[in-house]
């Protein structure tokens, strides 16, 4: 078994475009690495939930925002931040309950955190009323675990 | 790779087939276009084809809701079929399946309403 070490970051504007952007970039970051089929998508999917929300509630789609993502691989774990230094939110728990959405009239679901935390290991946020937010999620890919056994 | 839309009316049924990545970015146009065609009173029902929809993420879910909402008013039903695992368990997860039905297939679902 080879160790794997990688690291790699990307930040770009705060445009509704650069979210299949940043879907593609991890996608190809990490797609050298054992990886099923459905834990690419996976990642794409947390992937696109994280950055739209730094776009569309980070940001109230104001393209001069940056978004900043940063992602890691240790040894078969997936570690993925991203980042915005939008509004902040104002009540965490509430804001992570399903269904629960601040914006109802431009359709949003309310569903994009509990994505998060179903198709990840971890998911941590940390935020500050305007100063921004952080999502950090973690995922152990399943060759890692299979191999660990 | 963006979204490609293509629609069909058959009597009160529209189908919709989705091709590509429907997320914040798409799903505007998709919502415009879809809402230009509801303008017709005539359409009841909706069928989703999503055969070859490769990407969708919660943005996808808002969007699917709106058009069911409207067509419920109209006591229409919504029908989606061809899903992909990873986009089935985001309808399951968000409880979509309680209002708009599963077909394994476009032509179930026209059956099933009457324009196959
Ligand atoms: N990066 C962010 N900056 C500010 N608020 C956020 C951010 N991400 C999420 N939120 C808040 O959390 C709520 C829930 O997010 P989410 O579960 O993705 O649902 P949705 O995006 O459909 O509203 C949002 O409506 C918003 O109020
Ligand atoms: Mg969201």
């Amino acid at each position: 078994m080879t160790v794997q070490r990688n690291f790699m970051s990307v930040s770009f504007a705060a445009l509704s475009q650069n979210e299949a952007f940043a879907r593609v970039a991890v996608a190809s970051f990490i797609s050298h690495l054992d990886i099923t089929m459905d834990e690419l998508e996976e990642m794409k999917t947390v992937i696109s939930e994280a950055v739209t929300n730094a776009i569309i509630h980070g940001y109230d789609e104001n393209p001069e925002g940056v978004v900043h993502i940063s992602v890691r691989i240790d040894e078969g774990t997936v570690e993925v931040v991203v980042e915005d230094n939008g509004k902040g939110i104002e009540d965490v728990e509430q804001a992570m309950q399903p269904l629960y959405t601040t914006k109802p009239e431009l359709e949003r679901s309310g569903m994009g955190f509990t994505i998060m935390e179903n198709f990840m290991d971890s998911l941590e946020v940390a935020t500050a009323i305007g100063k921004g937010t952080t999502v950090r999620l973690t995922k152990r890919l399943s060759f890692a675990k299979a191999l660990q056994n | 790779m963006s979204l490609r839309i293509a629609m069909e009316t058959r009597q009160d049924v529209l189908v919709i087939r989705l091709q590509g990545e429907l997320d914040h970015h798409t799903a505007e146009e998709l919502r415009s276009k879809v809402d230009d065609i509801l303008r017709t009173p005539q359409i009841r029902h909706i069928v989703l084809s999503l055969a070859d929809l490769a990407f969708m993420d919660s943005s996808g879910i808002g969007v699917i809701l709106g058009r069911f909402k409207q067509i419920a008013a109209r006591s229409g039903e919504m029908y989606v079929c061809s899903i992909n695992p990873t986009i089935y368990r985001i309808f399951e997860m968000s409880g979509l399946f309680k209002v708009i039905k599963f077909r394994e297939n476009e032509a179930d679902a026209l059956l099933v309403l009457g324009v196959a």
